[in-house]
């Protein structure tokens, strides 16, 4: 394999792992606080559609993803208000998220499907991002480097500030944190706030880094798959850093195996294209067959918190 | 102490309503600077919501705290810190992933950077001479260790007043000591601390004033060293307190539970294992089990009641019947019942109505189920039952038995099993958390099942327990059981030694003979 095809294939990688890297570090840190988000999916469609439609209409990547950031925390909100507030399930409310954001974003995008916009590209000089080797290192997207610089800020976060600790406290005895005197409840609504923005980021990177249209559930599974990383990586940011990337690879041998020839066409596409799910599912078959308690689930993740006064 | 300075804290007319019950009404008392003042009361006498309403948890409905002399609202428990009152909990409010020091930190309202704080930590730790290891993760630390957590991370804060909720409730002998001697040490600093029991002897030990609660109303203030644990204990209840009735003459009937060469297998690194164990049970007689929690009490009744398997199916026999393969309801079904230790997800499901916790165990034995259905008729009647002969406040057989207090929720397991009339019956700490009145009917319940024939193994770290209502006992240590004596030959030092193994050094065992047993029986 030549040098510059390598650089493309790292590159491919890398753009493939970005909006699950970013959906797993919001779904990571709403999981640290206790609460299991699984609308994940719902949310990336919403920030796709919204990020296209800004995208479209204006032409600024930047104003693109904010609005998909913006649209990614109202629509967590809605879980927030079901789930802390009312004290609604939250499987069964994650679940719905995911349904409402699959048909909300298809009506919303109706009118844009096969629309083309520009692609959200290195704000690097042509030089560096166009160089054929520094291309590398430059010539990402700038959504590459933010999911990068996120990896470290949650894991900084959670690990060394006394915000984090008192996150993770909450996820970890959501009563004794409240005994302590701090509100869980409004806890666990900021940690969803920011799970929302991310997976709106992380849904807007599907248009604006990946296919640069609107297609009906253009994240495709996507959002699962960050749901799933999570716990494979162990509530960890850098080890999911790993598992997003180990997902974007294979995701990229699905491409390369659809172009046809070469050692990949001797499996068919189709089971090259199911492999991230096969992937999590003996992930998550892995993990769960580890020693009971040996696992670094937060205590108190999905429990409902109800204060006794 | 200097009487004119102005009260530490003085409690006026505080009344809190919950629907249905009056958990405080008018409760007034007042505590000294550098006093130790007692709360006494039964469970649901309205001691912790008292104390919840002082720390800032939940807002009195009405009355007056002053603190330092002057009138205070607490509305939360930043607030009642920033006072200078702190709290170790009963229950630790403990992070188990975290680290001590990040549990301590969680603790603190100022944010410190965690090197300074670790240095904080020292500082107390040496000062009160308390031992422990800031970097540890919570969930490896013992429960004496645990709190040992809460009570550094209260003094951090210099508190002028330390509220203590039930805090031996968990704790060894020897820990028990050790606790005693920092809180001595930090009232003689001048901090006022209201210590929460209903181990009375403790409080005879440890504390200036008692204040007694019963009903929510403050029923007396006393001297503690000037009372018996029976006159307080006779007033916290409200009634004499019934001693326990055994027959002077009884005999024991042939050995029913015959255990020889009983191992298991560590659960994990952490855990104790049992390590042939053997010993024998005639009918009508009451075998103790003493020992310093963590010795192997949990994995000897997981391996009696059937919940962990041993190899040999002789190990244990019940009448001649080998149990030693049997699970849980095979051995339940020929008539061993086991009361574990954790009351509320082993010994109970929360989330369950009482009639179906009793489902889970009765059901073979009373056929509450028909066909594989159950019999709610059947469930609710026995419940019924349990509820009135054993005194369980509690609405009816179809409350939730989270909405029980531990109390009662122990009555209503203690009883659940006794009516079944169990040819053995196994307990592990029957008594744990309930007050002087339960613990008497419990008791007698037990000496009377014995009466009846059956054969009693009970486990529990209180020696006075065991003494008062056991014809024989040994002691565990390490996971291997001591030789068997009987309750008149065993002098409090042997069994202190027996129970010291390596975990203590001799003269550390101290127990206070014969001071419980006036509340015990």
């Amino acid at each position: 394999m030549s040098t510059d095809l390598l650089i493309a294939v790292v590159i491919t990688v890398i753009g493939a792992s970005t909006p699950i890297l970013i959906a797993a570090l919001g779904e990571l840190v709403v999981e640290k606080a206790g609460v299991l988000n699984l609308g994940v999916e719902g949310m990336m469609l919403i920030g796709a559609v919204t990020g296209f439609i800004v995208m479209f209409t204006t032409g600024n990547p930047w104003l693109a993803v904010f609005a998909a950031a913006v649209a990614g925390l109202l629509s967590s909100m809605i879980f927030a208000f079901l789930t802390l507030s009312l004290s609604a399930n939250q499987v069964a409310t994650g679940l719905a998220l995911t349904i409402f954001g699959t048909g909300f974003s298809a009506l919303a995008g109706q009118e844009y499907s096969a629309r083309p916009v520009g692609i959200f590209r290195s704000v690097f000089p042509a030089e560096l991002a166009g160089h054929p080797v520094w291309r590398l290192v430059f010539g990402h997207s700038p959504l590459v480097y933010f999911s990068l610089i996120m990896v470290f800020v949650v894991w900084w976060f959670l690990k060394r500030t006394r915000p984090g600790l008192i996150l993770r406290a909450v996820g970890e005895n959501d009563l004794s944190a409240h005994s302590i005197g701090y509100s869980v409840i409004s806890i666990r609504y900021a940690a969803v706030a920011f799970g929302g923005a991310m997976a709106g980021i992380a849904g807007a990177a599907f248009p604006l880094l990946l296919t640069p249209q609107w297609a009906e559930r253009m994240t495709a599974g996507r959002g699962w798959i960050a749901v799933a990383l999570v716990v494979f990586a162990s509530w960890r940011p850098f080890r999911l850093l790993a598992g997003a990337y180990l997902f974007g690879l294979v995701m990229t041998v699905e491409l390369y195996s659809k172009a046809g020839g070469g050692p990949l066409s001797a499996v068919p596409a189709e089971l090259w294209a199911a492999m991230p799910y096969i992937a999590t599912v003996v992930v998550l078959v892995l993990i769960s067959l580890r020693r009971a308690g040996s696992t670094s689930a937060p205590a108190c993740l999905g429990k409902p918190f109800l204060a006794t006064n | 102490m200097d009487a004119n300075l102005p009260f530490r804290l003085q409690l006026s007319g505080i009344t809190k309503q919950f629907p249905g019950v009056l958990a405080n009404d008018r409760v007034t008392f007042s505590v000294r600077p550098g006093d130790i003042h007692a709360l006494l009361g039964e469970n649901g006498a309205g001691k912790s919501t008292l104390v919840k309403m002082i720390y800032g948890i939940m807002a009195p409905d009405a009355g007056e705290i002053a603190f330092d002399g002057e009138r205070v609202e607490i509305a939360n428990p930043k607030q009642a810190r920033k006072l200078g009152i702190g709290m170790v909990f009963q229950h630790f409010s403990l992070f188990e992933a975290l680290t001590v020091l990040e549990n301590i930190a969680l603790g603190m309202d100022a944010s410190i950077r965690s090197r300074d704080l670790e240095a904080r930590i020292r500082e107390v730790m040496i000062a009160y001479g308390l031992n422990l290891d800031p970097r540890r993760i919570v969930a490896t630390l013992s429960v004496g260790e645990r709190q040992r957590i809460e009570i550094v991370r209260a003094l951090l804060l210099n508190p002028k007043l330390l509220i203590m909720d039930e805090p031996t409730s968990v704790l060894t002998p020897q820990e028990v000591e050790a606790l005693f001697k920092t809180l001595r040490q930090v009232a003689a600093q001048g901090c006022s601390i209201l210590y929460i029991s209903h181990k009375l002897h403790e409080i005879k030990a440890l504390c200036d004033t008692a204040t007694i609660l019963r009903g929510g109303k403050v029923v007396a203030t006393c001297d503690p060293k000037q009372e018996t644990s029976r006159s307080m204990a006779e007033r916290m209840i409200g009634a004499s307190l019934k001693d326990i009735k055994k027959d002077p003459n009884r005999t024991f009937g042939e050995p029913k539970l015959i255990v020889s060469g009983l191992s298991t297998k560590a659960e994990d690194e952490f855990g104790i294992a049992v390590e042939d164990v053997g010993f024998s049970v005639r009918a009508g007689e009451i075998f103790g089990i003493a020992g310093v929690a963590g010795n192997g009490q949990n994995a000897l009744l997981d391996a009696l009641s059937g919940e962990v398997l041993g190899e040999n199916s002789q190990a244990i026999t019940l009448e001649g019947h080998p149990l030693g393969l049997l699970d849980t309801t095979g051995r339940r079904k020929l008539g061993l019942c086991a009361v574990p230790e954790e009351r509320n997800g082993h010994a109970a499901v929360g989330d369950f109505t009482l009639a179906d916790n009793s489902v889970l165990t009765a059901r073979d034995r009373l056929k509450m189920v028909v066909g594989g259905l159950i019999d709610s008729g059947a469930a609710r009647t026995y419940t019924g039952r349990v509820i009135a002969e054993f005194a369980v406040k509690a609405l009816g057989p179809l409350s939730m038995a989270s909405s029980l207090s531990g109390g009662n929720l122990q009555k209503f397991i203690m009883g659940r099993e006794i009516l079944q009339r169990p040819s053995v019956l196994v307990v592990c700490q029957p008594t744990w958390g309930v007050d002087a009145g339960a613990a008497a009917a419990i008791h007698q319940a037990l000496v009377d099942l014995a009466a009846a024939g059956s054969a009693i193994v009970v486990i529990s770290q209180d020696l006075d327990e065991l003494l008062t209502l056991c014809d024989t006992l040994a002691v565990i240590n390490e996971g291997r059981l001591s030789r068997t004596l009987e309750v008149g030959e065993a002098s409090i030092e042997e069994l202190g030694l027996l129970m010291g193994g390596v975990h203590g050094t001799p003269e550390q065992v101290s127990i206070e003979a014969g001071g419980g047993v006036a509340v015990q029986a």
